[in-house]
């Protein structure tokens, strides 16, 4: 399967979800306001945060709770009425379901972290180049990664309760290196960190997708 | 084209069946019939791919590009129209004259006029014509049909009538359905269930 | 049966031949049992990862089962893991439970991980499609671990005590044997149990495909 036909797929896929998202507009208009609500609720519940290190760690759990409401979302289409299925009978390569979906994820994330941010900034405190920079490289991790495990919990019939305990144990290294990017001094290290985090598993879940919606 | 040997299925402690052999020529046009809950729609899901045997070995000689499938579910996101399912599939399948082609389907499915319309505002008879326009956009050399006429209004059922009558010739078939006396001119064979 | 004899001589040795600890008395000698359990959990999980790979990969029947109970067994041992880290981290500091230990948060991060595994098993029906997700998510485990405890080390830049030292082992003499012992003893008692709990869940699983075939 050529690049070039692997791209195409992947962008045909992910327009189809944003195209998706602005009929339904339902999601990204809850993430919006989720994470300005929950910055509101962290004010009250840790009213101390003089410390740099509890309110940008508060910054990052807005981020990842504000990506799960968004990811809980993801496959719905596909999980009504077996669409997925025709997804699969395709001659695409499967993974292009994974990173057209996550894609489309990542559009809707930073949507909402572009209220967010300032929203931070505003509420708590000032946001450096190390966060910007760590929110982007967590984004895609939290979004590759989230999708992934999205299309796991389609075939559950736990259904939305069982993304978040499949996506927090593998969303604790980000939050780690996005906190650390945040508030380190050198926050080098730590977006190294977020990099190899994003590599290794968009590398994982490249390769193993196709089993995920196969038997 | 298809070569089933010893093929069985079970969902967990449920044996949908067991020790099914048949095989399907290029040209043929296999009728599959049976009640209710005998593994039709098993069987069709196996060979599209969509389901990998228990037991058994199945060979379907086609690529995922050149096979048709029409199943119980239509398949077609319900918030995007007509037109853009179809042209998503269109894409993905990388159907040459993707716009006329679609043009030309919805035409002779009667949904030209619907085009535009979001699939969820659909009746049931206009998804199912929907699905058979999705299904046969590309083409495709194996077409597997899991009960096509459901939901078919008369007027329908003769399009699809025509549809297989016009393709029978350049394509292989495997049909699962209730209503065999309709497909008994263009059967080759039988295969019945249960 | 040599896995009983391997435990006896282990308990012995713990308990009769190493001499006291100089910081720690007596009760450090839970330090021969928690370490050798932390490290035949890994290799549970690097057991069941393997035997996803095989079932991803070169579709050996009967490799799903393999690495279920494997992980099973490894969620057992963690378990005991962090209930010798805990009683461990009392001994030394004084508290049931320390952030500062790597080796312990990051049993807690894979528990976490492992137990989300059979939240995922037990939501979705038997058959090809949870082999496959399970698999898929059994390497996501074992590539989680390195990550997580490069992760976790970042977090803290306190480096827990290794015990095998680039400049050798700092555990020495009688220590060694006895640790050796424990360590043989633990990998025995995996052995042991995996291969009964298999066999248990393989005439489980005979038993119900010839009820099936009479029925």
């Amino acid at each position: 399967m050529s690049t070039r036909r692997f791209a195409a797929d992947v962008a045909t896929l992910a327009r189809k979800d944003l195209r998706l998202e602005l009929r339904a507009r339902d999601t990204l208009p809850a993430m919006l306001l989720f994470v300005v609500s929950a910055l509101v609720v962290f004010h009250f519940a840790v009213p101390d945060t003089s410390s740099r290190l509890a309110s940008n760690g508060l910054l990052w759990v807005a981020i990842v709770f504000t990506a799960l409401l968004g990811l809980g979302r993801a496959f719905v289409p596909e999980r009504e009425h077996g669409v997925l299925d025709g997804l699969v009978l395709a001659p695409c390569d499967r993974s292009a379901i994974w990173l057209g979906k996550g894609l489309a994820a990542l559009a809707f994330l930073a949507a909402a972290e572009a209220i967010a941010l300032p929203a931070f900034a505003l509420f708590f405190s000032g946001i450096g180049g190390g966060t910007v920079a760590g929110v982007a490289l967590a984004d895609l991790g939290i979004c590759l990664v989230g999708s992934f495990v999205a299309a796991m919990s389609v075939a559950s019939r736990a259904r939305e309760l069982i993304l978040p305990l499949l996506f927090l144990p593998l969303a604790i290294p980000i939050v780690i290196g996005g906190v650390g990017a945040s508030v380190a001094s050198g926050p080098g290290r730590y977006l190294a960190f977020l990099a190899l985090y994003d590599a290794v598993f968009a590398i994982l879940c490249w390769a193993s997708f196709e089993y995920v919606v196969t038997e | 084209m298809i070569r089933a040997a010893g093929l069985g299925k079970r969902y967990g402690a449920k044996r949908v069946f067991d020790r099914l052999d048949f095989e399907l020529e290029r040209g043929d046009f296999l009728v599959v019939t049976g009640p209710n809950g005998s593994g039709k729609t098993t069987l069709l899901r196996l060979v599209a791919g969509l389901a990998a045997p228990t037991t058994g070995e199945l060979e379907v000689a086609v690529e995922r590009a050149q096979l048709g499938f029409v199943g119980h579910e239509p398949l077609v996101y319900r918030e995007l129209t007509a037109l853009e399912n179809l042209d998503l599939y269109g894409r993905l399948y990388r159907v040459p004259e993707r716009r006329e082609r679609i043009g030309m389907l919805l035409e002779r499915f009667g949904l030209w006029d619907a085009r535009g319309q979001r699939a969820a505002s659909f009746s049931r008879g206009m998804l199912q014509r929907l699905a058979l326009c999705r299904a046969f956009l590309h083409e495709p050399e194996l077409y597997v049909l899991d009960e096509p006429f459901t939901g078919l209004d008369d007027e329908g059922a003769e399009l699809l009538d025509r549809e297989l009558a016009e393709r029978r010739p350049r394509g292989t078939f495997l049909v699962a359905t209730h209503d065999s006396a309709r497909l008994e001119p263009l059967a080759t064979g039988r295969l019945a269930f249960a | 049966m040599s896995a009983f004899g391997l435990m006896a001589a282990s308990v012995v040795l713990i308990f009769f031949v190493v001499p006291d600890d100089a910081d720690q008395g007596f009760s450090q000698r839970i330090f021969y049992f928690h370490v050798p359990i932390a490290l035949t959990s890994y290799v549970c999980f690097g057991w069941g990862a393997w035997k996803a790979l095989l079932h991803l990969w070169k579709r050996a029947r009967g490799a799903d089962l393999e690495s279920y109970v494997a992980i099973h067994l490894g969620v057992i041992f963690g378990a005991l893991t962090l209930l010798t880290g805990s009683i461990w981290a009392k001994i030394s500091w004084g508290h049931w439970w320390v952030w500062s230990e790597n080796q312990l948060v990051l049993f807690l991060v894979l528990f976490l991980f492992y137990c989300a595994y059979f939240m995922l098993r037990f939501s979705v029906e038997d058959g090809p499609a949870r082999a496959n997700l399970c698999a898929v998510y059994a390497l996501f485990g074992v590539v989680l671990i390195p990550v997580s405890f490069l992760a976790i080390r970042l977090a803290q830049h306190i480096i827990h005590p290794v015990v095998f030292t680039a400049h050798g082992p700092r555990v020495h003499g009688v220590m060694l044997l006895t640790f050796c012992v424990s360590w043989a003893a633990m990998l025995a008692l995996f052995a042991t149990l995996y291969h009964v709990e298999l066999a248990g869940k393989r005439l489980d699983s005979r038993l119900r495909e010839l009820r099936e075939l009479l029925a």
